[in-house]
């Protein structure tokens, strides 16, 4: 996993809540295996039309064609579980997204993916997102280390992140390698589960 | 010991190891789909292999054609969506998962499959590669979707890191009217908890109105949570549930089962376990319910008006309830029951058991479809069922389409879609734009009031035609 520290960059705001995983990554792009081509996926259906000419989308202006971080709204990437819509923001150049809520399982797949999702209030958002709209290209800073989000006014606002998922993304870790410290703890386990629910491990 | 809820003791159950409050949970059974296909690759590019095969189980739903199914994987026109079904396969047999393969006569959706099988028990840990994972939690379970990166895990380690949630207990009482359905309530519920309500809980559905309902009934309800925000949704085990699990394929037998029976009976949230939010509706109030919006919480009694934005709550609902009337093509202040639909879709995990094509059909023996109108099963064990009922013949009879198993028009990846613009009046879960296919608009409503829909070719009050 590529590890995640921080970022300065141009933030585009996207002001409507409840932006879905399908809204990232159409359902049939899922089938696109990973890599530089889910670039184009990101909001596929609001950037393009079917013949493939461009609509008028933030991500499509500039600046925000550059933009490493978007300022969202309320419950950004609920729905679908599929982590295309992760390989989407990432491929497009999204490191950080910032949201007042997240979709649970998406904000796992951006952990796992070197992305980090940041929750601020909704008052902090929405002002962050008009700081956005008058002084577009404006750039915003992320540090994970710090756990802060220095905002185009420069002020400075606080987030919580889990010790642990602080301490995968800024070094990379997967969780696989964290995991097998347990295998004998699971093999414990294992016995007196199977013992205890025999039934379970029968098959048909 | 204080007294614990359903969650809880299964939760407790399967804690491994801890870090920090993350937690290392055991999982029972992880399912699978055709787009798993990421984390295969994320397999394969580590090197690993699945480690309890037979605790991983395979299913072709989501890219497997409805019509034409006689000549199985190779009958696939479109090469891409072959190549997914048959790079599923291919996984299966290499890693020794349990397949249901699109020529198996068991074949259907991921979370219509298990619980008909078996698979699916009280007081389980289950991870399935799709949001909707939350329907297993019907029978009692903690059952949650997960992304690719977290099943390559589960499938390398049979384990999963966690944080604990919240519990939300969401308490429906008394019974509901004639022609309101599950479905129904479930659209109430996330109408007045709103789509992130959930978002960081598990919810337990808990009263008499559940406590009533068919284990069918249950799963439609649970398969929503994740409409709510919420990772899970559960209904506590009881005798309904006990006795739908009797005598399935995977379930326990002899000794076995009154060992099962046993445990089972001990998971029902303990007499005075509290929960970190609450939430109540009164049955007798919920009326037959649809989705105006292009989100599940802009829904409405099918007597209801789509709603001003002018009128809404503050600013930012205002450009929200106006971004979704344009997307959708309606007015401000319009009867529900005027919207004219294009096609009608009666299926998908939400609905598509057979209670669920009992009741359209209910609905389709009286008249005849004036838009086209699909039925499609969950499984071919439905399929079967419902020929074997006759059911097929009265679908048929009243100008439907009877196709073969799958997800289908549910999220329009098998190439099932709806055409920019068009009207859909739908059983699924997801009236998200383009859900069912680019421009496509997306009306959600229970069975009954889909194949209403189909007869009078607009939104409609199923009860007006039951009368
Ligand atoms: S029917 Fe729809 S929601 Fe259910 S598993 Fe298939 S695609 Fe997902």
């Amino acid at each position: 996993m590529h590890p995640f520290t921080s970022v300065t960059a141009i933030a585009a705001p996207i002001d409507e809540p409840n932006v879905d995983t399908n809204q990232l990554c159409p359902t049939r792009f899922n089938k696109v295996p990973r890599g530089p081509k889910y670039a184009r996926v990101l909001f596929h259906d609001r950037r393009f039309e079917a013949d493939g000419r461009e609509k008028d989308f933030v991500l499509n202006r500039e600046p925000y064609r550059r933009a490493q971080i978007i300022v969202a709204d309320r419950n950004w990437g609920s729905g679908s579980s599929r982590e295309s819509a992760v390989y989407a923001l990432y491929e497009f150049g999204i490191r950080c997204v910032i949201a007042s809520s997240f979709g649970d399982i998406h904000a796992n797949n951006c952990y796992k993916n070197g992305l980090l999702p940041v929750v601020l209030s909704d008052a902090e958002v929405s002002d962050i997102r008009a700081q956005l709209h008058e002084r577009p290209g404006a750039t915003i800073s992320v540090d994970l280390a710090d756990q802060t989000v220095i905002d185009p006014a420069g002020r400075v606002h606080r987030f919580e992140i889990h010790p642990v998922r602080k301490k995968c993304l800024l070094e990379g870790l997967d969780d696989i390698a964290r995991t097998h410290e347990y295998s004998e703890r699971l093999a414990m386990f294992e016995d007196e589960y199977r013992a205890e629910r025999p039934w379970l491990f029968g098959g048909a | 010991m204080s007294a614990q809820t359903t969650f809880e003791k299964i939760w407790k159950r399967h804690v491994i190891a801890e870090e920090e409050g993350e937690v290392l949970l055991y999982v029972d059974r992880a399912l699978i789909h055709e787009g798993s296909s990421h984390a295969f690759a994320a397999l394969a590019a580590q090197g690993r292999r699945v480690v309890k095969p037979a605790q991983v189980f395979a299913f072709t739903d989501h890219y497997v054609p409805t019509t034409g199914r006689e000549r199985g994987v190779e009958g696939i026109a479109i090469p891409e969506i072959r190549d997914m079904v048959k790079t599923l396969h291919a996984n299966a047999a290499a890693h020794g998962i349990t397949l249901f393969g699109i020529d198996d006569p068991r074949q259907g959706i991921l979370h219509i499959v298990p619980p008909e099988q078996g698979i699916t028990q009280p007081g389980l840990l289950i991870c399935g590669a799709d949001s909707h994972t939350s329907t297993h939690g019907a029978f009692g379970s903690i059952a949650f979707g997960i992304g690719a990166s977290e099943m390559m895990h589960v499938m390398a380690t049979q384990m999963i890191w966690q944080r604990k949630p919240r519990t939300l207990r969401v308490s429906v009482e008394g019974k509901l009217a004639p022609g309101v359905a599950s479905k129904d309530v479930i659209l109430a519920i996330i109408g007045q908890i709103g789509v992130a309500g959930g978002v960081g809980y598990v919810i337990e559905y808990a009263g008499s109105t559940f406590a009533e309902m068919t284990m069918e009934a249950r799963m439609t309800v649970c398969n929503m949570s994740i409409e709510a925000g919420a990772r899970a949704g559960m209904v506590a085990p009881d005798e309904t549930t006990f006795a739908y699990m009797e005598g399935r394929p995977y379930a326990p037998k002899g000794p076995l089962w009154d060992q099962a029976l046993a445990l089972w009976k001990s998971l029902p949230s303990d007499e005075g376990a509290t929960f970190d939010k609450e939430a109540a509706l009164d049955a007798a109030e919920i009326a037959p319910m649809v989705t105006w919006g292009t989100n599940p919480e802009q829904t409405l009694p099918i007597t209801g008006s789509i709603p001003d934005p002018n009128s809404a709550a503050d600013a930012e609902r205002c450009a929200e309830y106006a971004a979704a009337l344009d997307y959708m093509g309606l007015r401000a202040g319009m009867a529900l029951q005027e919207i004219v639909v294009d096609r009608v879709f009666i299926g998908s995990c939400t609905n598509s058991r057979i209670e669920d094509l009992r009741a359209a059909a209910e609905v389709a023996k009286l008249g005849r479809a004036k838009v086209p109108a699909w039925v499609v099963p969950g499984s071919r064990l439905v399929q079967r069922q419902g020929e074997r009922e006759g059911l097929d013949q009265v679908f048929r009879e009243a100008g439907f389409e009877w196709r073969e198993p799958g997800c289908s028009l549910c999220t329009a990846i098998n190439g099932d879609q709806l055409q920019p613009g068009e009207r859909c009046a739908s059983t699924s879960n997801r009236n998200f734009r383009g859900r069912q296919g680019t421009g496509g608009r997306t009306h959600l409503l229970s069975p009954a009031m889909a194949a209403a829909a189909a007869i009078t070719g607009r939104l409609t009050d199923v009860r007006e035609l039951l009368r």
